[in-house]
C-alpha cells in the first residue's frame, strides 16, 4: 500500500459544508438572475423579441392611371423591382460590399456613401440601393441567395410615360419626396416615397398616390424571410380622366415639331384643355427612377429651358395678337366712334418718335378702319388707338379679359404674365408713365406680357362675348365658371368678323391657312424679342436670340365657338408662316374628327331607332328624356 | 478487498438529476435543431450519453485506489496530450482545442481536466496535513500550472479558469489558511491587467463586450443580447417546445451546445430553469454529501474535484447565459451537446459512483 492510502487524516466536514451551502447560494443567485429576466422584465425582452423576428416591408401601390378624355391611357405602370440591401448584419456586410457592388455594377464607394448616408435610420429598414434592378442584377440576387443573404427584391411600380417627351411638361413627373414635401403632407409622405414633382403628376398627387401596404414577415438571424404573417393589402391610387385629347395632343406635338414654343387648344364653352405641348420637352422617364446630378444640372442650365412649361411660364409680349384686345376695349369702352379710322403712310409720329407699321418699305395701308386695320394687322391705326384710349383704359380691359393675372389651371407653376398702366410703373419703377410707352403696347410690345395659355383664356373668352371659363385639364372639374364681364354681341360680333377676315379675306394675314367649310378666325402676332434700340446695344448676342417670336390665336367656328387655339414659336419671325400653320393643323383635326364621328354617330343612332322594339323599359324611358323638343310637341 | 458492487448500491438517488438532465438536454438539443442542416443532432447526443453510461459503469468497477495509483502516468499522458494538440490538432472557432482519434474529435482539454482532478487528489491526499504550507502551495501551483498553461495556449481561457477554480476548492478542502488565501486574491488581482496583453484579439473583444456592450451590438455582445432576449421574452411559462422565436430563427448562438439554457429559458420559461436548476443543485449536494461519506481524504478529493468542475461549469455557463458573465465557450454539464462533454462527466461521475460504492471498505 502507498503512503497516500489510509484512514489516518479525517475529512474537513465543516469545509464540505460549507460547499453545500456555496452551491446552494449560487444556485439561488442565478435563479434571481432569471426571475429578474423572466418575470420582471419579461415584457421588455419579449418586445425586443418580436422585433427581432418580425420586419415589415412595404407593399408599394400603384399610381393611378391618366386617361385622356375618350379613356385612352396616357400614363401608365409597370412593375419593377428594387434591390434592398439588409443592414443589420454590419460585419457581414462589411465583408461582402465589395462582392455586392461588383454584382450590382454599382461602384463600392458609391454604395459605401449609400450605407452611411442611411445610418441614422433603424438596422431593421433595409435601404434601396439600386432603384431598377435590370435581368442581370436579379439573376445575381437570385443565384446567391443563399451566400449573399444581405440584398433583397422589392416589387415597385414605376411610371411608364408616352415617349419621346410627348405632353411631358403637362403631364409632369414623379420623384423621391423631399424633406419639405414630407413636412408638409403631415405625415402622410415618408422618406423614399415616390410622389409627383410637376405638373399634373404634382397637382393631383393625393388622388393618383395610392396608400402603401404592410407586408409582415417572420425573419430569422440572418434577416431572409421564413414565413408570413398578415398583410395589409396596397390601396391603389385613383386614376384622373383628362380633358386633353389624344387625337389633338398628338397633332399639336407633331405640327410643332422641333420649334421652340408652345400650343394650347381650350374649349371654350368650358375651359376644357384639349391639347397642350411646350417645345422643347424632357423625358420624363428620367425621372421616373432617379435623376442623375449631371442629367439635372443639363437640363436646368440648356439654354433652351426644355423643363420649363412654355404654355404656361413663358411670359412675352404678346404682340399684335393683342390687337383683338385692343379692339374689343375701343368697341366696349365707346371712347372711340365705331368708324374711327386712320390713314396709314408705313409711319408715324407720335411724342416726337417715329413709329413703324410692319409694312414700313414694303408700302402702305392706306385708309383703314377697325375691320382692315385687324385683317392686315396695321400697326398705324393702333397707335392712334392706342392714344386715344391711354393706358388705364387699355389696363382694364386687358385685366378684365383675363391678362396678367394666373387663369387657375390645375397645373402648378402657372405665370401671370404683365399688364402695365401708370399705377404699375409708379409702383415697381417709382417712375411716371410715358406716353410714348403707351404706343408700344397698344400693338402688345413693350412691358406687356402674356402667356400662351392666357392668351387662348382670353381670345376664347372675347369670342364668346365675355364668358370666362377657368382652364382645366381635369375631366369633370368643377366650379370653373369665372365672373363673366359681358361684351355686348354687336362687339363680340365685328371683333370676331375681323379675326376670320384675318384669315378668309384675301388680303388677310393668315390668308395661307385659310381651311375650306371651316369658320376658321385668327389674329396674327409677331413680337419683338428687345425693342430695336437695344438690339444694336446687344450686336454681340447671337443672331437667334433676337429674332422676333411668332403668335397665333385662333377659334372656330366664328359663333359658338367650339375650340380655341394658341400658339407660341419663338424666333419664328412671322405668325402667319411659322405660328398659324400649327393652329391650322389643330383646327383641321379638330373638324376632320368631329365629321367623322358625326357621321358615325349618326350610322348608331340609325340603328337605334331599328331597334327599338328590343330596347328594355329603362332604356326607352331614357331615350325619351333625351330625345329633342319635337317629341314635347307631338305628346301636345 | 473488493466487494461485488450489486445494483441496488449503486446510487440512484445521484443517476435521477443526471438521467432528468441529459433528456431534458436531448428534447432541447431535438427542438434547437430541428429541420436545419443539424437536424438529428439529438441522437447522436443519445450515442454519447449511452457510451458514456457505459464508461461510467466501467469506471466505477475500478478501485479508484487503483487509477489514483496510476496518476503519474496519466498526468504524463496529459502533457503529451496537450503538447500533441498544440502539434497536430485541428483548428475550430480559431482555436486548437480537438484531436482526431478516428471514432472521437477528442476535445483534449476535457480528458486534461479529468486527470487533473485524479493528480489533483492524489497530491492533496499525500500531503497529510490539514494545514498548507507555502511550499505545499507551490507544489501544488507548478503541478497543476504546467497542463493549464498548455491550455491556455489552445487557446482555452473557459477550460484553464475552469482547472483554476478546481485547485481553488482542493486548496480550500486540503486546508488552505487564510492569509494565503487573502494574498493569491490580491496577486490574481494585480497580474489581472498584464494578462489582458497576453489575451487573443477575440477575447477582448468578449470581455469588452461584456463591460460595455452597447459598443460591440453586432458581435460578442449580440449574442449576449440575443441570449437574454430569449432568456426574458419566455416569460414564467414559455413559448413552448420548439415555438421559441429566439431560438428557432437562429438568434440564439449555438443554441444546441453553449447556449441550450436560453433556447431551453425561452421554450420552457422559468418553470423550466427552476426544473433544471433544481436537478443540478440536487446533483451538486448529491456530489458534496458522497465526499462527506468518502471512505479517505483521496475519495473526498476526487469527488469534490469532479463536484467543482461541474459546478463551476453551470456557473460559468448559466451566468453567460442571463449576461452576469462574458462569453466564454463552457458547455452546460450533461445538456450541451457535444461528445467530450458529455463523456467526460460520465466518467467523472463514474468516479464518483466508486468513492461512493468504497465508502465502507478499508
Amino acid at each position: 500500500m502507498s503512503d497516500w492510502q489510509g484512514r489516518d487524516s479525517k475529512l474537513p466536514q465543516g469545509r464540505l459544508t460549507a460547499c453545500s451551502y456555496a452551491v446552494v447560494a449560487i444556485v439561488c443567485l442565478l435563479l434571481f438572475g432569471f426571475w429578474k429576466l423572466q418575470v420582471l422584465d419579461s415584457e421588455y425582452f419579449a418586445q425586443l423579441a418580436e422585433r427581432n423576428r418580425i420586419r415589415s416591408i412595404p407593399v408599394i401601390a400603384p399610381r393611378g392611371r391618366m386617361l385622356d378624355r375618350e379613356g385612352r391611357v396616357l400614363v401608365d405602370n409597370y412593375p419593377s423591382f428594387s434591390v434592398l440591401l439588409l443592414r443589420e448584419d454590419a460585419p457581414l456586410l462589411e465583408q461582402h460590399l465589395p462582392e455586392i457592388a461588383e454584382g450590382l455594377g454599382l461602384e463600392p464607394d458609391d454604395l459605401r456613401q449609400q450605407i452611411d448616408a442611411a445610418r441614422g435610420l433603424p438596422r431593421f429598414n433595409p435601404i434601396v440601393v439600386k432603384p431598377e434592378a435590370t435581368p442581370g442584377d436579379i439573376a445575381f440576387i437570385e443565384s446567391h441567395r443563399a451566400d449573399l443573404p444581405l440584398l433583397e427584391l422589392l416589387m415597385v411600380h414605376r411610371r411608364k410615360y408616352p415617349s419621346e417627351g410627348f405632353m411631358a411638361h403637362a403631364i409632369g413627373y414623379v420623384g423621391e419626396v423631399n424633406e419639405k414635401q414630407i413636412e408638409a403632407s403631415g405625415g402622410k409622405l415618408r422618406p423614399g416615397d415616390i410622389a409627383g414633382k410637376f405638373g399634373l403628376e404634382k397637382q393631383y398627387n393625393d388622388t393618383l398616390m395610392g396608400e402603401d401596404g404592410m407586408r409582415r414577415v417572420i425573419v430569422n438571424s440572418l434577416g431572409k424571410e421564413v414565413g408570413r404573417l398578415e398583410q395589409k393589402e396596397a390601396v391603389p391610387g385613383h386614376p384622373i380622366h383628362l380633358t386633353i385629347d389624344y387625337d389633338l395632343q398628338q397633332i399639336a406635338e407633331s405640327s410643332l415639331g422641333p420649334q421652340q414654343g408652345a400650343a394650347v387648344v381650350l374649349d371654350p364653352r368650358n375651359g376644357e384643355v384639349l391639347a397642350m405641348a411646350s417645345h422643347p420637352a424632357f423625358d420624363p422617364k428620367d425621372f421616373a427612377v432617379r435623376v442623375s446630378k449631371e442629367q439635372w444640372q443639363q437640363l436646368n442650365e440648356d439654354e433652351a429651358h426644355p423643363l420649363m412649361n412654355r404654355a404656361i411660364q413663358a411670359q412675352l409680349a404678346p404682340g399684335s395678337t393683342f390687337k383683338v384686345v385692343m379692339a374689343t376695349a375701343m368697341l366696349e369702352s365707346k371712347a372711340v366712334p365705331e368708324d374711327f379710322s386712320v390713314t396709314c403712310y408705313g409711319a408715324e409720329d407720335f411724342y416726337g418718335r417715329q413709329f413703324k407699321c410692319h409694312i414700313f418699305g414694303k408700302g402702305t395701308h392706306g385708309h383703314v378702319d377697325l375691320h382692315d386695320a385687324l385683317v392686315k394687322s396695321c400697326d398705324i391705326f393702333f397707335y392712334n388707338l392706342g392714344k386715344r384710349l391711354g393706358i388705364d383704359r387699355i389696363s382694364f380691359y386687358a385685366t378684365q379679359l383675363g391678362l396678367g393675372k394666373k387663369t387657375g389651371i390645375d397645373l402648378p407653376g402657372e405665370q401671370e404674365g404683365l399688364v402695365p398702366s401708370e399705377a404699375w410703373k409708379e409702383r415697381v419703377y417709382k417712375q411716371k408713365w410715358f406716353p410714348g410707352e403707351t404706343i408700344s403696347v397698344a400693338i402688345g410690345q413693350g412691358a406687356i406680357t402674356s402667356t400662351p395659355l392666357q392668351l387662348a383664356h382670353t381670345i376664347g373668352g372675347v369670342a364668346m362675348g365675355g364668358q370666362f371659363h377657368r382652364p382645366h385639364l381635369l375631366l369633370g372639374a368643377k366650379d370653373t365658371d369665372e365672373p363673366s364681364f359681358p361684351i355686348s354681341e354687336a362687339t363680340t360680333e365685328k371683333v370676331s368678323q375681323g379675326m376670320f377676315g384675318v384669315v378668309n379675306e384675301a388680303g388677310g394675314t393668315a390668308h395661307l391657312v385659310h381651311l375650306d367649310g371651316v369658320e376658321f378666325c385668327g389674329k396674327t402676332g409677331s413680337a419683338q424679342v428687345i425693342s430695336n434700340e437695344g438690339k444694336a446695344r446687344a450686336g454681340h448676342v447671337s443672331g437667334k436670340q433676337l429674332v422676333d417670336n411668332a403668335w397665333f390665336v385662333g377659334f372656330a367656328p366664328r359663333r359658338n365657338p367650339e375650340i380655341v387655339v394658341a400658339v407660341l414659336v419663338e424666333h419664328g419671325v412671322h405668325g402667319a408662316t411659322a405660328a398659324a400653320p400649327v393652329a391650322r393643323d389643330i383646327i383641321k383635326a379638330y373638324y376632320d374628327k368631329k365629321s367623322h364621328q358625326e357621321n358615325k354617330a349618326y350610322t348608331v343612332e340609325m340603328q337605334h331607332y331599328e331597334m327599338d322594339g328590343a330596347q328594355t323599359p329603362q332604356a326607352v324611358a331614357a331615350m325619351v328624356q333625351a330625345a329633342p323638343e319635337p317629341a314635347k310637341k307631338d305628346k301636345e | 478487498m473488493r466487494t461485488e458492487s450489486k445494483i441496488r448500491d449503486f446510487d440512484w438517488p445521484l443517476m435521477v438529476p443526471v438521467i432528468g438532465l441529459c433528456a431534458i438536454g436531448v428534447f432541447q438539443i431535438w427542438s434547437a435543431t430541428r429541420g436545419g442542416n443539424l437536424d438529428g443532432l439529438q441522437w447522436k447526443q443519445l450515442e454519447w450519453i449511452a457510451i458514456g453510461l457505459v464508461g461510467m459503469l466501467v469506471l466505477s468497477r475500478i478501485d479508484y485506489h487503483a487509477v489514483l495509483e496510476q496518476a503519474p502516468v496519466l498526468y504524463l499522458i496529459s502533457l503529451g496530450l496537450l503538447i500533441l494538440v498544440k502539434l497536430l490538432g485541428e483548428t475550430k472557432f480559431g482555436a486548437k482545442r480537438w484531436l482526431n482519434l478516428g471514432f472521437i474529435h477528442l476535445q483534449v482539454s476535457e480528458l486534461a481536466k479529468l486527470i487533473i482532478i485524479v493528480v489533483l487528489a492524489r497530491y492533496l491526499s499525500e500531503l497529510r496535513t490539514e494545514r498548507l504550507t507555502l511550499a505545499d502551495l507551490m507544489k501544488v501551483g507548478v503541478l497543476t500550472g504546467l497542463p493549464t498553461l498548455l491550455i491556455l495556449l489552445q487557446p482555452d481561457l473557459g477550460t484553464a479558469l475552469v482547472i483554476v477554480a478546481l485547485v481553488g476548492a482542493g486548496l480550500f478542502l486540503a486546508g488552505l489558511e487564510w492569509k494565503h488565501a487573502v494574498a493569491m486574491f490580491v496577486l490574481a488581482a494585480l497580474l489581472l491587467p498584464a494578462a489582458w496583453h497576453v489575451l487573443k484579439p477575440y477575447q477582448k473583444q468578449r470581455l469588452t463586450a461584456f463591460f460595455r456592450p452597447e459598443e460591440t451590438s453586432q458581435t460578442s455582445g449580440y449574442q449576449t443580447q440575443q441570449s437574454k432576449i430569449a432568456v426574458g421574452s419566455g416569460g414564467i411559462r414559455g413559448k413552448g417546445f420548439g415555438q421559441g422565436s429566439q431560438n428557432q430563427l437562429g438568434f440564439v448562438p449555438v443554441r444546441w451546445a453553449d447556449f441550450i439554457l436560453a433556447g431551453l429559458a425561452e421554450e420552457q420559461g422559468f418553470v423550466g430553469v427552476l426544473v433544471v436548476m433544481l436537478l443540478y443543485l440536487s446533483l451538486l449536494l448529491r456530489l458534496v454529501g458522497t465526499a462527506q461519506l468518502a471512505g479517505d481524504r483521496a475519495g473526498m478529493f476526487l469527488v469534490m474535484g469532479v463536484a467543482a468542475v461541474i459546478g463551476v461549469h453551470v456557473l460559468v455557463n448559466t451566468a453567460m447565459v442571463i449576461g452576469y458573465m462574458p462569453v466564454t465557450g463552457i458547455p452546460l454539464p450533461l445538456m450541451s451537446h457535444g461528445g467530450s462533454s458529455i463523456l467526460f462527466v460520465f466518467l467523472a461521475l463514474g468516479l464518483v459512483m466508486n468513492v461512493r460504492l468504497r465508502r465502507f471498505v478499508n
